[in-house]
């Protein structure tokens, strides 16, 4: 039963996801921990992982927020379970909010009534790239409400330049991110509209912490704009520190030449991303963000 | 830790009035929480919860509950939430309802700080994401009201026991940590802007 074999890989990665921090955000904020030299800084970074040492020992959801759920899909143009695959998301998150247990977050349009299974109209959200092969790749992120509400997107003219990107990060970062868990993973987006930055400032989330740009130029500036929110100290849980970010990452698109859009999504200390990949007879599969 | 600090309910003033921002306190005793819906139905409504929170503390927060069959429910995860959602509501909440002490993650603004300087109340900031370690420190889920909001949004009441840590956010005297923080955030970053911007003008020329 294609459909049951599905299910119940997709839950076990929702299981994973929620409980423990993927290999990379683990490893940089054990990083910035040994590198904070502040009292209470340091005292926060115990705090956090106590917290990750006891939500492993008792497994359980490391934050009570699990977020709403958000699927990235890489598709082999021929898996053979594609028309099953939509469906069989929908199911898995159903039985993870039951058996992990996840929180129930997602809220129906105008009627504000809570689901309580986490699915809903649109929800989980799911975003679809078909590409060579015959396996599935599948990413998962668990938007929770306190990273999600410093997110924004905006269209500059191109005459403010990278320049007005930068602002316009900083500004987003300083205004709103000192309350979403800092230190955070900073996802920014250039493209041509409002939806394209949105969306590329979210992939550049999902791309892993310690990962360097393929553009060197690009390269130069996630590194710049870090070391200028570092210098700013806003430390764990914004309650002040020696740095800020765990790191910045720059996904851009070719633009118009009339505009010039931004887009700025962050992750949270907790930044819960899992990520597998499945063989096309469902066969095998491996979770390749946690080790 | 020896020197911990613990603030116990009911809370009253003198226990309070000392604590200065930054100062880490534990709690032991009754906490509640309210997020945007309760404070909604308080304020806009003017309904009010039975578990009188005159004295007491709230938490802004919306937990993980497993049911029990037959034995009441089982706190799983529950940190706090972002405070600043409430500020539109927050310092006529404390004013109606008496509470002591408010907890969240990351500050509040203003009109809060300046309701716990008139009602002598404190906001405090529990360490965000850390909601394992929280729900170890609930002793026990003793009522639930306000269920019709769903499992996040209701009002959850608990007992706690050394709950914390508690970092002191805004005190008695109105004083705002986060607030004065961002002061210097914001001449650290235009320092840095500054810095940066000669260096990202990529054009073509």
């Amino acid at each position: 039963m294609p459909h049951k074999k599905l299910e119940s890989i997709i839950s076990s990665l929702l299981e994973v996801t929620a409980i423990k921090l993927p290999t990379d955000v683990y490893a940089s904020l054990q990083k910035m921990r040994a590198e904070e030299t502040q009292t209470l800084a340091c005292e926060l970074y115990s705090c956090i992982f106590d917290n990750l040492d006891k939500a492993e020992l008792l497994h359980r959801p490391l934050c009570q927020d699990t977020g709403v759920l958000q699927f990235f899909i890489r598709a082999g143009a021929h898996f053979p379970h594609l028309d099953i695959l939509e469906e069989s998301i929908f199911t898995a998150t159903k039985l993870a909010t039951e058996s992990v247990p996840l929180r129930h977050n997602t809220v129906e349009c105008f009627t504000e009534k809570n689901t309580g299974n986490n699915t809903g109209k649109l929800s989980p959200w799911i975003e679809w790239e078909i590409i060579p092969g015959d396996d599935l790749h599948i990413d998962v992120y668990m938007a929770g409400g306190g990273c999600s509400l410093p997110g924004r997107s905006k269209v500059l003219m191109p005459l403010e330049g990278y320049e007005g990107v930068a602002k316009f990060v900083f500004d987003t970062i300083v205004d709103w991110g000192v309350n979403a868990c800092p230190p955070l993973v900073v996802g920014v987006g250039i493209g041509t509209c409002a939806a394209t930055a949105a969306i590329l400032s979210k992939k550049a989330l999902l791309r892993k912490v310690g990962s360097v740009n393929a553009n060197p130029q690009a390269a130069d500036m996630e590194r710049m704009i870090k070391e200028g929110l570092d210098s700013i100290g806003i430390g764990p849980l914004g309650l002040t520190g020696t740095k800020s970010v765990q790191c910045v990452n720059i996904e851009f698109a070719g633009h118009h030449p009339a505009t010039l859009a931004v887009g700025v999504t962050v992750g949270c200390w907790a930044t819960r991303r899992g990520s597998i990949d499945i063989s096309a007879d469902l066969a095998s599969y491996a979770i390749t963000s946690h080790s | 830790m020896t020197d911990k600090q613990i603030i116990t309910t009911p809370i009253s003033n003198e226990d309070i009035s000392n604590l200065k921002i930054g100062d880490v306190i534990y709690l032991t005793g009754m906490l509640a929480t309210c997020r945007d819906d309760g404070h909604r139905r308080v304020v806009e409504s003017n309904r009010f919860p039975d578990f009188d929170l005159k004295g007491m503390s709230i938490l802004h927060a919306g937990p993980i509950v497993k049911t029990i069959p037959g034995a009441g429910y089982e706190m799983i995860s529950i940190g706090p939430t972002t405070s600043r959602r409430m500020e539109a509501y927050e310092s006529e909440f404390i004013e109606k309802t008496g509470v002591k002490i408010v907890i969240g993650k990351g500050g509040m603004g203003a009109k809060t700080a300046a309701a716990c300087k008139a009602f002598n109340a404190l906001h405090c900031v529990f360490p965000g994401g850390c909601a394992v370690t929280a729900a170890t420190e609930v002793e026990e889920i003793v009522g639930l009201e306000w269920a019709d909001f769903g499992m996040p949004e209701a009002f959850w009441i608990m007992r706690v026991k050394n709950f914390g840590p508690l970092i002191v956010s805004i005190d008695t005297k109105g004083h705002n940590l986060f607030e004065l923080n961002k002061i210097e955030f914001e001449k650290k970053k235009e320092l840095a802007l500054k810095n940066l911007l000669p260096h990202v003008h990529y054009s073509h020329g």
